[in-house]
C-alpha cells in the first residue's frame, strides 16, 4: 500500500508535549497550571439563553457570516470598546474559534513559497497553519529584556522580499506580554514600509491588566492591511462553544468568506446565539472574571520571584512565564521532574518557539487555594535540587 | 471612597479571613495601606463585622428559618421604623426589611424548631400593635445564599494541558 499521508502534513511536527499529556492523565493529585481556559463556568445566563433557543427549534445553520444580531452587536462593541469601525455587513465573520479565523485568514492570504514572520514565543498553531498554505513561517524573537514585546529591530531583520505577512498576538499566549500604542506604531512603521499585511489575533484583549488594549487596527494606518482576530473563549470562558471573529476590510473578508463557506459553512448557532448574550448582559460576569486574574497574577508572580523563578509582570492574558535558568535545569527537565516529582503540571516554554526555552508557561486560571498549594510544591522541588 | 476601596470591599466579602499581607500582594497595595483601608471602612461602618456562610443543613442542627411578611400600620412621624427597630431587637429575627409591594416589612426568623418559631410568630410578633396580617412561610431548603450556592456541583472536567 502506498503512504497516503500528504507532504504538507507530513511537515507539521507532532505536538512536543504529547508524553506530558499522557502522563499527567495517568497520575492523581496534579494540579494543573498546563491549561490554557478560564476555570470558571460560562456565565449562566449565556448557557440559559443558548439552552432556550435550542427549546425554540433554532438549530439550523445560519448565513455563513454569522446571524446579523450578533455581527451587528460585534460592530458596535467593537466601536465602543476598541475604536474599531467594522461594519456588520461586509466586515466581520464569524468563525469557529479563532482557530478557524487563524486559518482561513492565513488560506485568504497566503502562497506557496510565501514568508510569514511570527512573533514568537507564540500560540502553537500559527506556524503550522502557514506550512498547511504552502507558506514559509518565520519567527522573529520576542525576548525577556523586551518583556517580550515585539522589537521593531528584531522584525526588521527577518524581513525579505518575500515576507507577506506579520502575525502577532498580545495580550501573548504564552508570555503575557503587551504592546501599547507606541510599541505597535513602531511596528505599525515597518508594516506599512515594507508593504505586508498584519494578521492580529487579540483574543486575551479584554484580559488586559493595566491600562486598556490598543487593537493594532487603530494605529497608525494599519486599517486597511489588518485583519483582526477575537473571539468569545477567553473573556466569557466559552473555550467549549467555539465562537470567534474575523474582522477586515471587505476586499480581505470577501477572500476568507469564501474559504469559510466551504470549510465550515457556519459557526454552530448555539454558540452564536450565546455569544450574542455575552455581548448583551455579561459585561459584570466578565469583569469579576478579569479582576479575579488580576488578584491571583500578582499573587502567583510575586510567588514565583519568592521561589526563585525570575518572572516580569505579565500585563495580560492569564499566563506567567517565568524563568527556570537559576535552576540549572533546561525549561523540558524542570516540566517533566516537577511533573512526576511534585505533581505539578507546567509547560515548557519552548513548545511557543523561538524565545521560548528556558521559561515554563504557568496558566494562573486556577483557583487561588491551587495557586499557593502549587507554589508550595514548586517550592519543594526547587530546594531539592 | 475609591476604586480600591471597592476592590477591598469584594476581597474580603468573598473570604474575609485573608490576611493584610495577603490582600497586600494581591492588590499591590501596602500592608499598612490595606490596614488602614479596612480601618476606616470598619469605621464608618460599611464593614458591618465578618460572619461566616454556614450550610446550617449539613451542619444537622435541625434549625428551621422562615420568611415571614407583615402588614403594618405605620405610626404618624415615624412611619414604619419604630416598630421594625423593635422587632429588630428579637435574637430570632435574622433579616428585616420594609418592601415594597403587598405587604410591608419582610421577616427572616430562626428557631430550634418548627414549633418554636410559630410560637415565636403567635406570642410575640402576631400581637404587636399596629400589626395588621402576618403570613409566615417555612424554608424548606436553601440552594443559595449571598451569592453562595449551597449544593453541590460537579467539578467540569477539563484536559490537563490545552494551549
Amino acid at each position: 500500500m502506498r503512504n497516503f499521508v500528504s507532504e504538507r502534513a507530513n511537515k507539521i511536527p507532532p505536538s512536543g508535549i504529547r508524553k506530558f499529556f499522557d502522563l499527567a492523565l495517568s497520575m492523581d493529585n496534579v494540579i494543573s497550571l498546563g491549561v490554557g481556559e478560564p476555570d470558571f463556568r460560562t456565565p449562566w445566563n449565556i448557557c440559559e439563553s443558548s439552552i432556550y433557543s435550542i427549546e425554540q427549534g433554532n438549530t439550523s445553520y445560519t448565513s455563513n457570516k454569522g446571524l446579523p444580531s450578533l455581527r451587528d452587536a460585534l460592530s458596535w462593541y467593537l466601536g465602543q470598546h476598541y475604536n474599531l469601525p467594522y461594519t456588520s455587513s461586509d466586515e466581520i465573520i464569524i468563525t469557529s474559534g479563532v482557530s478557524e479565523g487563524l486559518d482561513i485568514a492565513i488560506r485568504s492570504v497566503i502562497d506557496p513559497g510565501d514568508e510569514v514572520a511570527i512573533a514568537q514565543p507564540s500560540y502553537v498553531s500559527y506556524a503550522p497553519c502557514v506550512t498547511l498554505s504552502g507558506g514559509r513561517p518565520v519567527p522573529v524573537r520576542c525576548t525577556e529584556e523586551d518583556h517580550f514585546k515585539l522589537n521593531p529591530d528584531a522584525l526588521q531583520e527577518q524581513i525579505t522580499p518575500k515576507t507577506k505577512a506579520l502575525i502577532i498576538n498580545f495580550p501573548n499566549n504564552p508570555t503575557g506580554a503587551v504592546m501599547n500604542g507606541s510599541d505597535l506604531k513602531a511596528i505599525a512603521d515597518i508594516v506599512i514600509d515594507k508593504d505586508i499585511l498584519l494578521i492580529s489575533d487579540e483574543v486575551y484583549a479584554e484580559l488586559t491588566y493595566e491600562g486598556t488594549h490598543v487593537a493594532a487596527a487603530t494605529v497608525s494606518d494599519l486599517w486597511e492591511r489588518t485583519i483582526t482576530l477575537n473571539g468569545f473563549s477567553k473573556a466569557y470562558a466559552m473555550t467549549g462553544w467555539r465562537v470567534g471573529y474575523l474582522c477586515a476590510p471587505k476586499e480581505l473578508c470577501d477572500a476568507a468568506l469564501k474559504i469559510h463557506q466551504y470549510i465550515m459553512l457556519c459557526a454552530p448557532v448555539m454558540g452564536q446565539v450565546g455569544a450574542l448574550e455575552a455581548l448583551r448582559s455579561a459585561e459584570e460576569d466578565k469583569n469579576s472574571m478579569v479582576n479575579e486574574y488580576r488578584l491571583r497574577r500578582n499573587m502567583f508572580v510575586a510567588g514565583l520571584n519568592r521561589i526563585g523563578l525570575t518572572c516580569h509582570v505579565p500585563e495580560g492574558a492569564f499566563y506567567a512565564f517565568p524563568s527556570v535558568k537559576e535552576t540549572g535545569l533546561s525549561e523540558v527537565e524542570f516540566a517533566e521532574r516537577l511533573l512526576k516529582e511534585q505533581k505539578v503540571a507546567v509547560v515548557p516554554g519552548s513548545v511557543f518557539g523561538d524565545g521560548g526555552e528556558d521559561h515554563l508557561r504557568c496558566a494562573y486560571a486556577v483557583s487561588r487555594k491551587d495557586l499557593t498549594e502549587a507554589l508550595g510544591r514548586m517550592e519543594t522541588f526547587i530546594s531539592g535540587l | 471612597m475609591d476604586e480600591k476601596d471597592l476592590e477591598l470591599l469584594r476581597i474580603l466579602e468573598e473570604n474575609s479571613r485573608l490576611s493584610a499581607d495577603e490582600i497586600s500582594i494581591m492588590t499591590k497595595l501596602s500592608t499598612a495601606d490595606v490596614e488602614s483601608r479596612v480601618h476606616a471602612l470598619e469605621a464608618a461602618q460599611v464593614i458591618k463585622r465578618y460572619s461566616t456562610v454556614i450550610n446550617w443543613e449539613r451542619a444537622g442542627n435541625g434549625e428551621v428559618s422562615a420568611v415571614i411578611e407583615l402588614k403594618v400600620s405605620p405610626e404618624r412621624d415615624y412611619g414604619y421604623d419604630r416598630i421594625a427597630e423593635r422587632l429588630s431587637r428579637f435574637r430570632q429575627v435574622k433579616t428585616l426589611r420594609l418592601m415594597t409591594g403587598t405587604y410591608d416589612l419582610q421577616l427572616v426568623v430562626t428557631g430550634k424548631n418548627m414549633q418554636e418559631v410559630s410560637r415565636f410568630v403567635s406570642e410575640h410578633v402576631a400581637p404587636m400593635d399596629r400589626i395588621r396580617e402576618t403570613a409566615t412561610h417555612i424554608i424548606m431548603k436553601s440552594y443559595k445564599e449571598n451569592g453562595h450556592t449551597l449544593f453541590e456541583q460537579q467539578e467540569a472536567e477539563r484536559l490537563p494541558y490545552s494551549f
